[in-house]
C-alpha cells in the first residue's frame, strides 16, 4: 500500500519544465498493444493498493498500480468478480494498464467492456494537475464522462491515480459447451443465440469447433444446456483463460497478429490467414502476413477496425482515422495534455 | 426559477445577425412550418419539463433531413448565432431552455426507424424517436431496448442520450451509455461525423462516451443505433412493506449481499406511496412507511431461484409483508404506480420541484434523515422516490409557486439537499444533468481545475461556445459569484477572480 501521487505529480511537473515526454508504464505488460514512446519513464506499479471495496455497494475503488491479480483474488474473497474479465498478459499487469487500454475478456458482448464498469477515475492531466471525474457511484451525469474517455486513450490524455469500477457477483454456477460447425453457421448461430433469452456469458469459433459458455443459477445453466445440446467441456475455465491470456496453440506463431473489431454478424472475412472469433462475431483474431493496407481496407468495408499488435520486428500499428476525426483527436490532445508530454504517439503518430 | 442564464455571467455568444435577416437566411431552404417566429408559435418552446424557467427563443427551427440541419448550423456559425437543441423536452433540468438571443433547433421531425437488425440486435433510429417506439417496434422479435427512463413514452432518443438517461433496470442493464453503439452527429462546423461504429468499440478515443450526456454542448446528435436485448423469458415482481424506511434502504444491500442483482430494485416513501396509490390504484399498502419494488428477470429457472432468495432475505430484513406479482397485469399494475410516481406526487400541491441526487446506498439512511429535517425547517413536504439499488434518489419537494417565497424557499432547500448528496461522497445528478438548473451546484462538486478542463473539451468541439451555452458546466466567473453567494466555512471560492 502506497500513495506516490505527490511524486507522480512532481514528475509531471518536471516534464513540463524539461520540456520531456514522458512514456507512462504499469506492469509493462501491455507493450504489444501500443506503439513504443521514446521518454523519461514514470513508473505507476509502486502507487499500489485497494482505497475502498465494499461489497454490498458493488464498488471498489484502487490506486492505478494495483495488480489485477490482487484485486480479482479480493473480489473472489466476497464472491465477486470484474465482470469484463480482463485479459493480463503478465502478472504484474494494474488496473490502470487495464483500464488504459480498455481490455476486456470473453464476456465482453455479454456483459460489458472495461470502460462499461469504470466508474469514476482521479487524474494526472498534462498540465499537471490532479482532479477527480465520475465517482464512486452507480450514476453520475454532473459534467462530461471524462473517465470513460480515459479508457482505451492509453495514457495519452491522463495519468491515471485512482480508479472505481463496479464489480458484480460471480454467478453460481459454469460450464461450457463445445459443437462442431463452419466458421459462417457459427457467426449466424452465435448471434441467434445472444437475441434469445439465454444465460450465455462467453462464445467462441476456432478450428471448426463453437465453444460457449452458460453461467448463472445452477438449474438455469442446466436448462441452457438441456436446450442447446453439444458436448460438454471439459476444464472449461482453462480454455477460457487461455483464450483470453493468448495462450492458446492459436497465439502461438511468428505471424503478425491483428485484431479486427468488426458489426458481430459480418460474413467471414475475406483475407487470407487463420481466424478466430470471440464475442458473438464482434472480435477476431487473424494471422495473416497480408499488408496492413489491405486488412484496414476489408475491415473499414467491413464497418469495423482493425489493430496489429507488435511483435520483435513490427510496430503496433491502428486503423486510420478519418481527417475529420483524427482533427477532433488532436484537438482532445491538446485539451488535456497542451505540452504533449503524455505518451505522445501512442496510438497513432500524429497525437 | 430564480437563477438565470446571464449573458455576461454565462459568456453567451452575441449574434452578429438580426432576427429578421436570420429569418430569411433560414427561410431560403426550409418550409413555412418549419421556421416559427411569431410569439404565439414561439411559446410552447419556451421550457423543457423544469417549467419554472422560461425563455422565448429568437426563432425555433424544425428541420427533417441532415442536410438541412448541416445549414441551420452552418449558418449559426457563421453568424455567431447560438444554437440549443430540442428533443422532446421532457428534460427535468433545463438543458433545453432556449436562449433568447438564439436558436431552438428542434428535433421532433426525425421520427423514423431506419432499420431494426434481429441478427445483429440493433435498431438504427432517428433522435426524434420516442424511446418506447423502439422497444415497441423490436418486439416482434423478442427483443427490447433496456433503459427505460419514467418519461418513456415521451422522451426522444436524442435526448435520453445528450442525458445519458437511466431508467428502472440500469442496475443490472446500464444507462444509455452502455446501450448504444454509433453516433451521427452534425459537428459545429455543420460536418456529419460518425462516432462509434456497428461494431463493440471503435478505433482512437472513447468519443461515443463523451457524446453521451454532454447535453447538446458537442454537437447535434441526428442518428443512433442502439444495441437491443433478448427479453427476458420471464420477470416477476416482488413488493416489499417497511414500517421503517431505514429497514427499507438496508434491505437493499442485503439483496446484493446475497449475490442478487435485480433488473429493477425501487423504493418510494409514505407519501410517495399514498400518492401513487390514489392515481394508479396499484395495490400499495397505504399504512407502509417504505416499500421495496423488486423485479427478478432471466430465465424461468433463474428467476424461480431468485425469487425464493429474495423472498427470504426480505422477511429476515423485517418487512412486514411481502408480495409477489401474481401475472403480468399485476406486474404491470406494480410498475404503473412507480413509473407515475412524479405526476401522482404532482397532483397533492400545485407544484413539485424534482431533485436527481446519487448517493453511495449505505449513506441512505443519513440523507434520507437530513432531508426530513430539511423539510421541516423549510416547512415544505418532501416524498421521496428512489432508484434504490443504483442510489439515485428522487426526492420531490412540495411547494406552491403562487404563495410569495415558496419558490425561493423550494430552490434553497433543493440546493442543500445536492450539498448533502455531494458531502456524503455522491453527486448532483444521477441522470437528469446539470442543464441551467444545477448550473451552480456545479461549482460545489468540481474545483477550478476540473471546470477549466471540461471548457477545454467544450473548445475540442465547439471553440466559440454556440453549442448550448451557459448550461451544464458553469464559467469561472459563475462559480465566483455563486461562491459570493455561499461561502463555505469562511472560505470565498476563486477568490482570485473578479466579482461582478
Ligand atoms: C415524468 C418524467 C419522468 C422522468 N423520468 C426519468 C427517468 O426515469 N430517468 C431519466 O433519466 N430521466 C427521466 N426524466 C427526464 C427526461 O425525460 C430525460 O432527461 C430525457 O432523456 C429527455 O429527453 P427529451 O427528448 O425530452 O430531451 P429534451 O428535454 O428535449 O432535451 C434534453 C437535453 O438534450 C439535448 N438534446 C436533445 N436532443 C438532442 C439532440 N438530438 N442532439 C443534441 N442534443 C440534444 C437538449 O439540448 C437538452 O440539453 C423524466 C422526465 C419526466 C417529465
Amino acid at each position: 500500500m502506497s500513495d506516490i501521487s505527490v511524486q507522480l505529480q512532481q514528475q509531471v511537473s518536471s516534464a513540463i519544465a524539461d520540456k520531456t515526454v514522458l512514456n507512462i508504464i504499469g506492469g509493462n505488460s501491455k507493450s504489444r498493444l501500443t506503439r513504443a514512446v521514446d521518454g523519461r519513464r514514470i513508473e505507476l506499479a509502486d502507487h499500489q493498493g485497494i482505497i475502498s471495496y465494499e461489497p454490498t455497494e458493488l464498488v471498489l475503488s484502487a490506486r492505478s498500480g494495483t495488480r489485477l491479480q490482487e484485486i480479482e483474488q479480493e473480489l473472489k474473497k466476497n464472491n465477486q468478480m470484474l465482470a469484463f474479465e480482463p485479459p493480463h498478459f503478465a502478472t504484474n499487469a494494474t488496473l490502470g494498464g487495464t483500464v488504459a487500454c480498455n481490455l476486456s475478456g470473453p464476456s465482453r458482448v455479454y456483459r460489458g467492456a472495461a470502460r462499461d464498469f469504470v466508474l469514476g477515475t482521479k487524474i494526472i492531466n498534462g498540465n499537471a494537475q490532479v482532479m477527480k471525474f465520475g465517482g464512486e457511484v452507480m450514476k453520475n451525469v454532473a459534467g462530461y464522462d471524462v473517465s470513460r474517455l480515459m479508457c482505451g486513450a492509453m495514457g495519452s490524455l491522463g495519468v491515471l491515480l485512482e480508479i472505481s469500477v463496479k464489480v458484480l457477483p460471480r454467478p453460481a454456477s459454469e460450464i461450457s459447451l463445445v459443437q462442431e460447425i463452419d466458421q459462417q453457421t457459427a457467426i449466424i448461430r452465435m448471434n441467434e443465440l445472444s437475441a434469445q433469452a439465454l444465460p450465455l456469458s462467453a462464445s467462441c469459433w476456432q478450428d471448426n469447433k463453437l465453444y460457449l459458455r452458460l453461467s448463472g443459477a445452477t438449474s438455469a445453466v442446466h436448462a441452457a444446456q438441456l436446450r442447446l445440446g453439444g458436448e460438454l467441456l471439459q476444464d472449461d475455465e482453462i480454455f477460457w483463460q487461455q483464450l483470453r491470456e493468448h495462450q492458446l496453440s492459436f497465439f502461438n506463431t511468428d505471424k503478425p497478429l491483428w485484431r479486427l473489431s468488426v458489426p458481430p454478424t459480418y460474413t467471414p472475412l475475406e483475407v487470407p490467414g487463420e481466424c478466430l472469433i470471440e464475442w458473438a462475431g464482434g472480435q477476431r483474431w487473424l494471422k495473416s502476413d497480408a499488408s496492413a493496407e489491405q486488412i484496414f481496407a476489408i475491415t473499414q468495408a467491413a464497418g469495423g477496425h482493425a489493430k496489429r499488435y507488435a511483435n520483435n520486428s513490427q510496430q503496433t500499428v491502428c486503423q486510420p482515422l478519418q481527417p475529420e476525426l483524427l482533427s477532433l483527436h488532436r484537438n482532445l490532445k491538446q485539451a488535456f495534455d497542451p505540452h504533449g508530454i503524455l505518451n505522445p504517439g501512442i496510438m497513432y503518430p500524429e497525437f | 426559477m430564480t437563477y438565470s442564464i446571464s449573458e455576461k455571467l454565462d459568456a453567451i455568444p452575441r449574434a452578429m445577425i438580426t432576427k429578421t435577416e436570420l429569418l430569411a437566411q433560414m427561410r431560403s431552404f426550409l418550409t413555412a412550418d418549419a421556421v416559427l417566429h411569431e410569439a404565439e408559435e414561439l411559446s410552447p418552446y419556451e421550457c423543457d419539463g423544469l417549467s419554472a424557467y422560461r425563455q422565448v427563443p429568437m426563432l425555433v427551427l424544425l428541420p427533417s433531413t441532415i442536410e438541412q440541419v448541416q445549414k441551420i448550423v452552418k449558418l449559426c456559425r457563421q453568424y455567431s448565432v447560438p444554437i440549443v437543441a430540442r428533443g422532446a423536452g421532457t428534460g427535468l433540468s433545463g438543458g433545453a431552455l432556449p436562449l433568447q438571443q438564439g436558436v431552438l433547433l428542434s428535433l421532433a421531425k426525425f421520427k423514423s426507424i431506419l432499420n431494426v437488425d434481429p441478427l445483429a440486435r440493433t435498431a438504427r433510429v432517428q433522435p426524434g424517436v420516442r424511446n418506447l417506439a423502439i422497444s415497441d417496434a423490436a418486439k416482434i422479435h423478442g427483443l427490447y431496448y433496456a433503459p427505460d427512463p419514467s418519461s418513456q413514452i415521451a422522451c426522444s432518443i436524442g435526448g435520453n442520450v445528450a442525458e445519458n438517461s437511466g431508467g428502472v433496470h440500469c442496475l443490472k442493464y446500464g444507462l444509455t451509455v452502455h446501450n448504444i453503439l454509433e453516433l451521427k452527429i452534425v459537428t459545429i462546423d455543420g460536418e456529419l461525423l460518425t462516432i462509434g461504429s456497428q461494431a463493440y468499440d471503435s478505433a482512437g478515443f472513447d468519443l461515443l462516451a463523451l457524446m453521451t450526456g454532454s447535453e447538446g454542448m458537442l454537437g447535434i446528435i441526428v442518428e443512433v443505433t442502439v444495441r437491443l436485448l433478448a427479453v427476458p423469458e420471464r420477470a416477476q415482481v416482488m413488493l416489499a412493506a417497511f414500517d421503517d424506511v431505514e429497514k427499507a434502504g438496508a434491505a437493499v444491500g442485503d439483496i446484493i449481499a446475497a449475490g442478487v442483482i435485480p433488473g429493477g430494485l425501487e423504493m418510494m416513501d409514505r407519501l410517495a406511496i399514498q400518492a401513487a396509490e390514489d392515481f394508479a390504484h396499484a395495490g400499495y399498502p397505504r399504512d407502509a412507511e417504505a416499500i421495496l419494488l423488486c423485479e427478478l428477470d432471466g430465465t424461468n429457472e433463474e428467476v424461480s431461484e431468485q425469487v425464493m432468495k429474495v423472498r427470504e432475505v426480505l422477511e429476515q430484513s423485517g418487512a412486514i409483508e411481502v408480495r409477489s406479482a401474481k401475472d403480468e397485469i399485476e406486474r404491470a399494475l406494480f410498475w404503473k404506480g412507480r413509473k407515475s410516481a412524479f405526476p401522482a406526487v404532482g397532483r397533492l400541491s400545485p407544484d413539485y420541484y424534482c431533485m436527481d441526487g446519487t448517493i453511495p446506498r449505505k449513506k441512505l439512511p443519513e440523507v434520507l434523515r437530513g432531508i426530513a429535517d430539511m423539510s421541516a425547517h423549510y416547512e415544505l413536504p418532501v416524498a421521496n422516490v428512489f432508484h434504490a439499488g443504483d442510489g439515485n434518489l428522487h426526492p420531490l419537494i412540495l411547494y406552491d409557486a403562487n404563495k410569495p417565497g415558496e419558490l425561493e424557499r423550494t430552490e434553497a432547500f433543493g440546493a442543500k439537499i445536492l450539498e448533502l448528496c455531494v458531502e456524503v461522497g455522491g453527486t448532483i445528478t444521477g441522470e437528469h444533468g446539470v442543464g441551467m438548473e444545477k448550473i451552480n451546484q456545479m461549482c460545489t462538486q468540481f474545483d477550478e481545475n476540473e471546470l477549466t478542463q471540461f471548457h477545454a473539451v467544450k473548445a475540442a468541439f465547439d471553440p466559440d461556445g454556440l453549442l448550448n451555452p451557459g448550461k451544464a458546466v458553469p464559467t469561472l466567473h459563475r462559480c465566483a459569484e455563486f461562491g459570493a453567494m455561499h461561502v463555505h466555512a469562511g472560505e470565498l471560492a476563486f477568490p482570485e477572480l473578479d466579482r461582478f
